[in-house]
């Protein structure tokens, strides 16, 4: 028997901080009550680590735009993009965020068989960008766009590769947390875990609209 | 996982809402012990963690000194033999980003890591195995760093190893590589330090500490690490683009094929300005406190001096560029850097005003705390000012790149952060170790400083405006430059000896010859704050009861009341008084964080992953690299709070070895 | 107070309600149909207003992703600060750094 039975006082005790709409949100978040400000450790952590990485993609982006020119001897953006391919990716990654939030909001009520459901979608959805990534990325090569190529081969690999292992790294979470919630052994709250992954999902997702209409849309 | 107190509850019902397995997930018991090395390099508990980071600072600090004896030796004489041109560069660089990134801090690490839970009444940080984590994640990446003298030469690129100079063509040897990667580990150290520390301040305050009833080194901890936490990415982008560039080719840096090498000072600088910020800003809270306890009197103005800790901390993302006004950036973009720069002078000041404020009319104890904090505020006014005249760019145009440049920085950090950090050692000692450091040999290491490093880095204004460049190994006889090198090699020598009297406290201090040690009474200071109204060294749990705050300076309001008819204060309570009251009210079930192997193991990967990459060895890679997986997701699905079946039974003598829950 | 923190907490049951499935269905829609909008815009000939219209786009969705599938608008402000205080520091300093380079003259 996997999950521990809500205390009762536990969302009283949140109730009566002054953020009354918090505690509903965090229902089911027993550490929240025992912080200064009523929200768990974790979920401030995250949102700090989200912070972080936007000066992170930040630099990575602005070497890119810096450089996207510069293409040497080698084939220029418009020579190798492919934006209906490109597009195709996108959506994925996009509607792998809504089957993201669902798992989150399954997570919420409880519902084992429909967070099972959305987070193995999300992870197949990211796992289908990242193959694209791959495919895309050795159409290119074939094309005579390398790592070493240009300044422009440099840094739109090392941008959009950085977003990859993102994804990647966010494709392992989504496993391993199926895993163990099907052997339940979620460590803490298991609605807590499921949106904290969410929230680097869709971190990671947002980046990509950005990536995708500064990198493939806008011309150089 | 959070630090919270388990009410008195079955097990089953544990209320962080997680499982706790019936049998451990992992194959291996988790380490108990309380005593011998086991203790120490399992450990998540804070107060141990600041003391590993405080004692490996102070060797690296050895390290970088001796780094800098052999720059000073080189160049005492004209045409100097002492070490050649590529050792020389070597040696600046390695003793730049030595004193930076492995003593400096690593030191406030240690100060915040042991003081900010103290200080805001709580029983560790949030998140401690993670603490554990950035401790040897440090350790690993400071010993990387060195392991280069032995392993091909050290980095030679200047501690801010511009491009072009850092890629291969110019700097062939892996002393980059080494500089690279140790940059990198040390980075997720101070990453992963800093989001802790703001979840702790943010989240785990007593009852009744509001940010204004925080005191002030916590406030400036709390400043630093969220510029920590927004200016290491930056730095690890640089450091990626420069790694990718060396190892695999990648084009960044490169200019035949059209590179802006200036993207790598950008980037390195918006890191490196905010940079020292985090330098300076732990000191400032560190005499902040001392001021106040040795002049008998509250902080002058403690909400400008928050607030001004903050500004510097924002306004220090704007300046980054006064690195380079010579670089070319062309009128516009230099006076816009002139200009912000000048700003900031602004909140340094009014925390300068408020320091004085402090001390006027104060009953001053001159303790060697008290010298250091004083020290300090005279010598980082006097790097400040230097600093003032940098911001005027044409006037930097003739000093950039020269000695006068480095006297800057060395007053600011020898004079400001180090005189901080000795300060804090000596006002905290007694709480840490529950032994005083000596007195009389803490006055003879001040005045051998402060002669020191005047000595030092005072001629270098001069010899920097007469024309004397940076990072060169020698100058020639006959532009007289000779006699101020000599007198500045002669100052370090009497810096050399100050620490040495430092290193020699220490050690007698705690016993390690043999000496029969007084121990320290619990308030030696008559302090203020929260962290001294506990034992000395403090209980593992630090706080029997946890304080309910009401005021600032919280413990010297409860040893003290204003007599509403005289107005006059008096004694009502003493530290002992108070503990023992904690004592008698002591919290039921205590629950502390269980230590764990999972940190270590993790971040011993780390370096490795390094090595294997800079000898191109991929099995090494590859093992390093599943260390690290092991290592987290061991750390993951481990419970933060050991299963009981972890224990041994107590021994039939009653005093266990192995950890007991407290209540 | 507490007659507050009740009616607050029912609003709460309310929004939770509110955002069920069918609104991150919805929500999910209108992103597509941005990025379908963005994808023809590229195809058309829209001269000097692209990369504007094209930016506005971008930054609409990217709000849309941050406020309502990450909660952002409802959840509590010290999350608010946290992130947008990294998103706006890096948008600063960037723009900053690419301007010396002289980026968005032409």
């Amino acid at each position: 028997m996997a999950d521990i039975a809500v205390p009762a006082t536990a969302p009283m005790i949140a109730a009566t901080d002054s953020h009354g709409h918090d505690a509903h949100v965090d229902q089911g978040d027993h550490g929240a009550h025992a912080t200064s400000t009523g929200l768990t450790n974790n979920k401030l952590a995250m949102w700090l680590f989200l912070g972080s990485e936007c000066l992170l993609f930040g630099g990575l982006i602005s070497t890119y735009m810096l450089y996207r020119g510069r293409v040497g001897n080698g084939p220029r953006p418009e020579q190798v993009y492919s934006i209906p391919f490109t597009s195709v990716s996108s959506f994925v990654l996009l509607m792998s965020s809504l089957t993201m939030v669902l798992a989150v909001s399954a997570a919420k009520r409880k519902d084992d068989n429909a967070i099972r459901l959305w987070l193995t979608t999300t992870a197949m959805l990211g796992a289908t960008f990242v193959g694209g990534q791959v495919f895309e990325f050795t159409a290119f090569y074939r094309k005579g766009l390398g790592f070493t190529t240009s300044l422009f081969g440099s840094s739109f690999y090392t941008l959009t590769g950085f977003h990859g292992v993102h994804v990647s790294v966010g494709i392992v979470m989504l496993m391993s947390v199926m895993a163990m919630t099907l052997r339940g052994r979620i460590p803490g709250d298991k609605a807590e875990v499921i949106e904290l992954v969410g929230l680097y999902w869709h971190f990671v997702d947002i980046v990509w609209i950005v990536i995708f209409t500064l990198v493939y849309l806008i011309p150089a | 996982m959070a630090i919270i107190e388990q009410p008195s509850r079955p097990l089953e019902l544990a209320p962080a809402g997680g499982v706790t397995p019936a049998a451990s997930y992992g194959v291996l018991r988790r380490p108990v012990s309380t005593t011998g090395w086991r203790n120490w390099v399992f450990t998540v508990d804070h107060k141990k963690l600041g003391i590993m980071y405080g004692g490996t600072a102070m060797f690296f600090f050895v390290v970088g000194g001796v780094e800098a004896l052999l720059i000073r030796l080189q160049l005492a004489q004209p045409n100097g033999t002492v070490l050649s041109a590529a050792l020389y560069n070597q040696m600046f660089t390695m003793h730049a980003t030595t004193m930076i990134f492995l003593f400096v801090m690593p030191m406030a690490a240690a100060f915040a890591n042991y003081f900010v839970p103290l200080q805001i009444g709580a029983r560790d940080v949030a998140f401690p195995r993670m603490n554990a984590f950035g401790y040897w994640t440090f350790l690993f990446g400071g010993l990387l760093l060195n392991s280069s003298w032995f392993l091909g030469g050290g980095a030679d690129c200047g501690w801010f190893c511009y491009s072009p100079n850092s890629g291969v063509p110019f700097s062939p040897s892996h002393g980059v590589d080494f500089w690279v990667f140790s940059l990198q580990i040390t980075g997720i150290a101070s990453l992963t330090g800093s989001l802790n520390l703001i979840v702790t301040i943010l989240n785990m305050r007593a009852p009744g500490m509001k940010f204004f009833k925080m005191p002030i080194f916590t406030w400036m901890a709390l400043v630093v690490q969220f510029l920590l936490v927004f200016a290491v990415p930056v730095i690890t982008v640089a450091l990626f683009l420069l790694g990718f560039e060396r190892t695999f080719g990648a084009r960044f840096f490169d200019v035949s094929a059209g590179a802006d090498p200036i993207l790598w000072q950008h980037l390195f600088w918006i890191f490196g300005h905010p940079e020292v910020y985090i330098l300076i800003l732990p000191s400032f809270g560190i005499v902040s406190e001392v001021l106040p306890v040795f002049s008998g009197k509250p902080l002058f103005g403690y909400k400008a001096v928050a607030f001004s800790g903050a500004a510097i901390g924002f306004l220090g993302w704007g300046v980054w560029a006064h690195h380079m006004f010579v670089s070319g950036l062309g009128p516009v973009s230099v006076a816009v850097f002139s200009l912000t720069t000048m700003l900031i002078a602004i909140p340094t000041g009014v925390k300068i005003i408020n320091w004085v404020g402090t001390m006027w009319g104060g009953r001053l104890k001159f303790t060697t705390a008290m010298l250091f904090a004083m020290g300090l505020v005279v010598e980082f006014t006097i790097g400040g000012l230097s600093g003032v005249t940098h911001a005027v760019s044409p006037s930097d145009t003739q000093q950039t790149d020269t000695y006068y440049i480095v006297a800057h920085f060395h007053y600011v950090l020898f004079g400001g952060a180090i005189f901080g950090i000795f300060s804090g050692l000596y006002y905290w000692w007694p709480k840490i170790f529950g032994r005083m450091l000596s007195e009389r040999l803490g006055k003879w290491q001040f005045w051998l400083m402060v002669v020191g490093m005047n000595l030092t880095f005072g001629p270098m204004h001069i010899v920097g405006l007469q024309g004397q460049p940076r990072r060169m190994y020698t100058y020639q006889d006959g532009y007289g430059l000779a006699t101020w090198n000599l007198i500045e090699t002669i100052g370090s020598l009497i810096l050399a000896v100050g620490i040495l009297l430092f290193l020699i406290n220490a050690v007698r201090t705690n016993g390690l010859f043999g000496q029969k040690q007084r121990t320290a009474p619990l308030d030696p200071w008559d302090a203020r704050s929260l962290e001294w109204m506990t034992a000395s060294p403090p209980k593992e749990h630090n706080f029997d009861q946890i304080p309910v705050v009401s005021t600032l300076d919280e413990f010297f309001y409860r040893k003290y009341a204003e007599d509403h008819e005289t107005g006059e204060i008096r004694a009502v309570s003493s530290a002992e008084d108070l503990l023992a009251e904690q004592e008698r009210n002591a919290d039921k079930h205590i629950h502390m964080p269980s230590p764990s192997y999972w940190p270590i193991v993790a971040a011993f990967g780390l370096p490795m992953i390094a090595l294997g990459v800079i000898f191109k060895t991929i099995p090494v890679c590859v093992i390093g690299a599943a260390i690290v997986i092991l290592g987290i997701y061991g750390w993951v699905l481990e419970p933060s709070v050991a299963d009981d079946s972890d224990y041994d039974p107590p021994t039939p003598a009653g005093t266990s070895k192995e950890l007991t829950p407290v209540g | 107070m507490s007659a507050h923190v009740d009616s607050h907490i029912e609003a709460g049951h309310d929004a939770e309600h509110a955002h069920s499935d069918k609104r991150y269905w919805g929500i999910a829609l209108v992103l597509a149909l941005f990025t379908a909008a963005e994808v023809i815009l590229t195809y058309l000939h829209i001269g000097k207003l692209f990369i504007p219209v094209l930016l506005i786009l971008m930054v609409i969705k990217f709000l849309t992703v941050v406020f309502e599938f990450m909660h952002l608008r409802l959840d509590n402000k010290v999350f608010k600060y946290l992130f947008y205080s990294g998103l706006c520091l890096a948008v600063a300093v960037y723009v900053a750094a690419l301007s010396t380079f002289k980026f968005f003259v032409h």
